[in-house]
């Protein structure tokens, strides 16, 4: 790996100041490294970071089934990564025009790295330089304890997708100034769970509170309590309490096992504590990437294509650029591609913002004819998006702007596979063209790992309970006893897991005239509760 | 309908036959298949529908991702990852290295396959439910009305060509090795057993002695070609040859080091020790999953048997369905579509005429490995028992393997049942064994599979371990 030369640093500038004067924001300071197909072999294992820690299964092609695979995506492999300063990769022999390209689509990306509210935990440190530090960690660990540290990383990665990451997230992102913690205590916790108050006299509360305010200015939330002490004479001693509980909150299972197993607090064990540390760290860190995979290609799908349209370097590469850019961004016939949906839904969003559509004005309209020609002239598009880009994830992006004039004007459907028996080919077809279905599918698609919490009132020093909460869905049985295997060996004790398993599915289909199975509905699926119980690294399942 | 295949039916009906058995010679006769090589079609259509399968390396700028890995680069982790994956026992922990997706045989260069040591990091994660044959939802766009057909794509999986291990998915991923290191790999990291008479039968290599060494300043025979040349050369350097039109021999100068002598030496000459004669059936029962637990495990024997004997192995490749023909190479053993119905017979015979014509028996050890779903149209035996047992005069191994359909209970194959019944795999223990394993088993049971084929124990102590 060595640094880009002078020549294509000096373009590198160019395009970081034109990106800038578009609007877009990021650090001065970036890396460009050439890196070789030997590099992208060591490098792609560990998700593009030199110096994420090693771990054999990094040496080892990992299994991909198709189909599986897709249920249970790998983090992104970037050209750019999250770092700073922002480092990324090139080919070594891109000609001019094409770098010019690829910066632009490169500075979007840091752009977005550093502006979404997703990635707002990774804002404050360079994460190249805590993983060299934690690889040295797990390398001196590694030859003292050998493979058990091995074990420990695998056991760890093993639960790594449950991470908490929203809730650890909800704490960085309060608004500030915030209301204070008294208050958040008092109307949150106290009045609803402790005394149970209904809801309009929590309602009649907050108006008092808000008259306090008023009145009062800045000393009215010191007046209220006051009066409050009076009312509730325990609310102080109460609070206290809480706020000293809250000190240390635990927000999934890799904490919960770091709290509470009494194997990991052994002397001999302490060790471990770090290792399964740093493995939850590094997965918090890329949680925010893989969850803005549509939005952020699409942010720099827009940003590449209008910067490197309006860029001089471009003459004499119109049609090169054009194939390169039809190859990365054109909608597939069949397939579904983050890029293409994602420029395409920005686009979308800055003209419908522009003419002053995404307004509740415009919402009314019901005459097809009149929405089509509504044009307030706002030309708040570019504002617009910029705030989409700051404010939303992968699935609120397509949740609330995938809509039928989207899927309208760029015709697009959920397109169905299915067998044809009697000539078998499998087929395919436009099975819906309602915004609804696409929304659905494309949702469908993204990454969304299971919710599984510890029942507290039902883990004791023994026994640890999960519960994995139902949404429609199965967990991948083939992982169940391994996975659980490792939580074992982290809580030393039995560990139980509640889920859903599929017991039957009922087909509602017909025969045509020509031997086609027509589907009438959607199958229906028939749930049973069960509970897995690994105890002494042995597996056993029963029914709830 | 197969003229052939229906005349043999004709006369197996007469003789009578239980509904079962009609219907699934029936289902062979009809399964309307056809022998020969699966046509590439390079046109047929790519529909990812995986966003996370795009990424910018390889979109902008042509990186492969993941990057074809180098074998020679891997192979030194393989050995200690497979090291540390024996310890996993020890400690109590299930394996996790599993060696799959073998063999890509290529046209011609039959010893090439492909080891890819792969496993799985087991998470929590959620899996899909849907119907078997509807496939969820895929993103698309363009012209077409709700519920127009737009695009079509055969399925191979059908016909059984195609279908086998090494083709498509993993594509780039693989890193390729040869047989050789295979062997080497199934001998010492899964303990497949070695040769106990190794070497012993015949001697493995024998000396001839010949003028082939090459001496410079002394030795017995003066090389005249190679001196002048060594002289020529000399005297290039020295700028003693000015004009090359115009060489005057007599002006030479010649150095003592410039004489090259031939000496005797003493020559290994190799003899080939053992042939192995693989058969497949490929009738149409063995579409899908049969073929390709049968052909992988026959390579990997095959990689085996390289490995013991110093690749000093021949290999035939033997296909049938009524009837058996050889194949010239490994790339048509395993890409051969299936078609027809099933006489297990045939191949035997046609190893037994292989080996009588050539007289094999003379110079050769010789392993045979059969492979099959189990169905025989000679349901109990009657030609098949007697072509085994003349094999059996001569073969240093016949290994037998089913890959029984999921249908039915185990251990109900018309093969392995009049195999129980003739006595022979008791009687010949050390000659000749039978495996049989679920169609849908994984490499592991594939290996433990071969351990049972080629094994010196004897069965009763294998079957403790099994």
């Amino acid at each position: 790996m060595e640094l880009i030369d002078q020549h294509t640093k000096k373009i590198m500038e160019g395009c970081k100041r034109r990106a800038y004067d578009a609007g877009l924001r990021f650090q001065d300071e970036t890396l460009e490294y050439i890196v070789t197909n030997r590099d992208m072999i060591e490098l792609s294992p560990k998700v593009m970071i030199p110096t994420l820690y090693d771990y054999w299964v990094h040496d080892v092609e990992v299994l991909k089934e198709k189909g599986r695979y897709e249920l249970y995506p790998g983090n992104p492999y970037e050209t750019v990564i999250n770092t700073r300063p922002a480092i990324s990769f090139y080919n070594d022999n891109n000609p001019d025009w094409m770098n010019v390209m690829i910066f632009y689509h490169v500075l979007a990306h840091i752009d977005f790295f550093q502006n979404n509210a997703y990635f707002r935990s990774t804002w404050d440190y360079d994460f190249t330089g805590v993983a060299l530090s934690d690889k040295r960690t797990i390398a001196r660990l590694r030859s003292e304890k050998g493979r058990w540290l091995d074990y420990v990383i695998e056991f760890t990665r093993g639960i790594d997708n449950l991470v908490g990451y929203h809730r650890s997230l909800s704490d960085v992102l309060r608004p500030v100034p915030g209301t204070s913690k008294r208050m958040d205590y008092y109307f949150d916790i106290f009045l609803q769970k402790e005394k149970k108050v209904r809801i309009n006299e929590y309602v009649q509360e907050i108006e008092r509170y808000n008259q306090y305010i008023e009145t009062y200015g800045e000393f009215g939330e010191e007046s209220f309590f006051s009066e409050i002490k009076n009312r509730y004479p325990e609310f102080e001693t109460m609070f206290e309490k809480q706020s000293e509980k809250k000190a240390v909150q635990i927000t999934d299972l890799i904490e919960f096992l770091l709290d509470r197993s009494e194997f990991l607090k052994k002397e001999e064990n302490i060790w471990m504590r770090s290792v399964i540390g740093i493995v939850r760290k590094t997965s918090l860190f890329f949680q925010p990437q893989i969850r803005t995979k549509i939005i952020n290609e699409g942010w720099a799908s827009y940003w590449h294509d209008t910067l490197f349209l309006m860029d001089d370097r471009i003459q004499g590469h119109e049609v090169d650029y054009a194939r390169v850019n039809a190859h990365v961004t054109s909608i597939p016939r069949v397939g579904l591609n983050p890029y293409a949906l994602g420029m395409r839904l920005f686009q979308h969003l800055e003209e419908t913002a522009d003419k002053g559509k995404i307004s509740y004005e415009f919402e009314r309209i019901k005459n097809v004819d009149e929405r089509k020609k509504f044009d307030k002239h706002t030309g708040k598009g570019k504002e617009f998006i910029f705030r989409v880009r700051e404010n939303l994830s992968d699935f609120m992006f397509i949740n609330t702007f995938i809509d039928q004039d989207f899927i309208d004007k760029h015709r697009l459907f959920v397109a169905g596979k299915r067998l044809n028996q009697s000539r078998m080919v499998w087929e395919y077809y436009v099975k819906s063209r309602k915004a609804e279905d696409y929304k659905a599918m494309v949702l469908d698609s993204m990454y969304h790992p299971p919710y599984i919490e510890v029942n507290e009132e039902k883990t004791n020093r023994d026994t640890l309970y999960l519960v994995h909460r139902f949404e429609n869905k199965p967990l991948v049985s083939d992982y169940i006893a391994n996975t659980m295997l490792g939580i074992e060996y982290l809580w030393d004790g039995e560990v139980k897991l509640e889920t859903h398993e599929v017991a039957s599915i009922r087909k509602h289909e017909t025969e045509d005239s020509s031997g086609m199975l027509i589907e009438e509905a959607a199958p229906e699926v028939f749930w049973e509760k069960v509970l897995y119980t690994m105890k002494n690294r042995r597996l056993s399942k029963r029914k709830l | 309908m197969n003229p052939k295949d229906s005349d043999i039916y004709r006369r197996l009906a007469d003789r009578g036959l239980t509904p079962e058995q009609e219907q699934r010679l029936l289902s062979e006769i009809e399964s309307g298949g056809r022998h020969g090589l699966p046509v590439k079609n390079s046109r047929e259509p790519e529909y990812p529908n995986d966003i996370y399968a795009f990424n910018d390396p390889g979109l902008l700028q042509d990186f492969a991702i993941p990057p074809e890995s180098n074998y020679a680069l891997c192979l030194k982790s393989l050995d200690e990852l497979l090291e540390r994956d024996k310890l996993r026992e020890k400690d109590g922990f299930p394996r996790k290295i599993r060696v799959g997706r073998l063999i890509k045989p290529g046209k011609g260069d039959q010893s090439k396959v492909v080891v890819v040591p792969t496993t799985v990091e087991e998470k929590f994660i959620h899996d899909r439910v849907k119907a078997p044959d509807e496939e969820e939802g895929l993103g698309g766009s363009g012209e077409g009305e709700e519920g127009e057909v737009i695009g079509e794509q055969p399925v191979r999986e059908a016909d059984g060509s195609g279908a086998g291990p090494g083709q498509g998915e993993s594509g780039p991923h693989e890193m390729e090795s040869s047989a050789y290191d295979l062997g080497k790999l199934l001998t010492e990291k899964f303990e497949l057993p070695n040769l106990k008479d190794k070497g012993k039968k015949r001697s493995l290599t024998r000396y001839t002695y010949d003028m082939t060494d090459r001496n410079r300043g002394f030795g017995q025979i003066l090389d005249k070609k190679a001196t002048l040349k060594k002289i020529v050369e000399t005297n290039i350097h020295l700028g003693n040859l000015p004009d090359v039109s115009d060489i005057d021999p007599g002006r030479f100068l010649i150095a003592p080091r410039d004489k090259v002598y031939r000496v005797l030496s003493r020559e290994k000459d190799y003899e080939s020790q053992a042939i192995v004669f693989f058969l497949r059936d490929y009738s149409g029962s063995m579409s899908g999953n049969p073929t390709q637990l049968v052909v992988s495990q026959h390579v990997m024997i095959y990689s085996w048997l390289l490995f013991q004997y110093e690749k000093q192995v021949e290999s035939r490749f033997i296909l049938h369905d009524t009837e058996a023909k050889e194949v010239p190479d490994f790339y048509t053993y395993y890409n051969s579509r299936v078609a027809g119905g099933t006489r297990v017979a045939s191949a035997f015979r046609l190893v037994n005429e292989i080996v009588e014509a050539e007289s094999l028996v003379k110079d050769y050890n010789i392993y045979v490995f059969h492979g099959t779903d189990g169905d025989d149209w000679d349901t109990d035996g009657k030609q098949t028992i007697p072509e085994i047992k003349q094999m059996l005069t001569y073969v240093n191994r016949l290994g037998v393997t089913i890959a029984e359909h999921g249908v039915g209970p185990l251990n109900r194959t018309e093969v392995e049942r009049y195999l129980k019944a003739s006595g022979l795999l008791e009687e010949k223990e050390d000659i000749i064994r039978l495996d049989a394993m679920p169609s849908d088993s994984d490499e592991t049971r594939v290996i433990e599979g071969i351990k049972k084929l080629i094994s010196m124990e004897k069965v009763s102590r294998l079957s403790e371990e099994f």
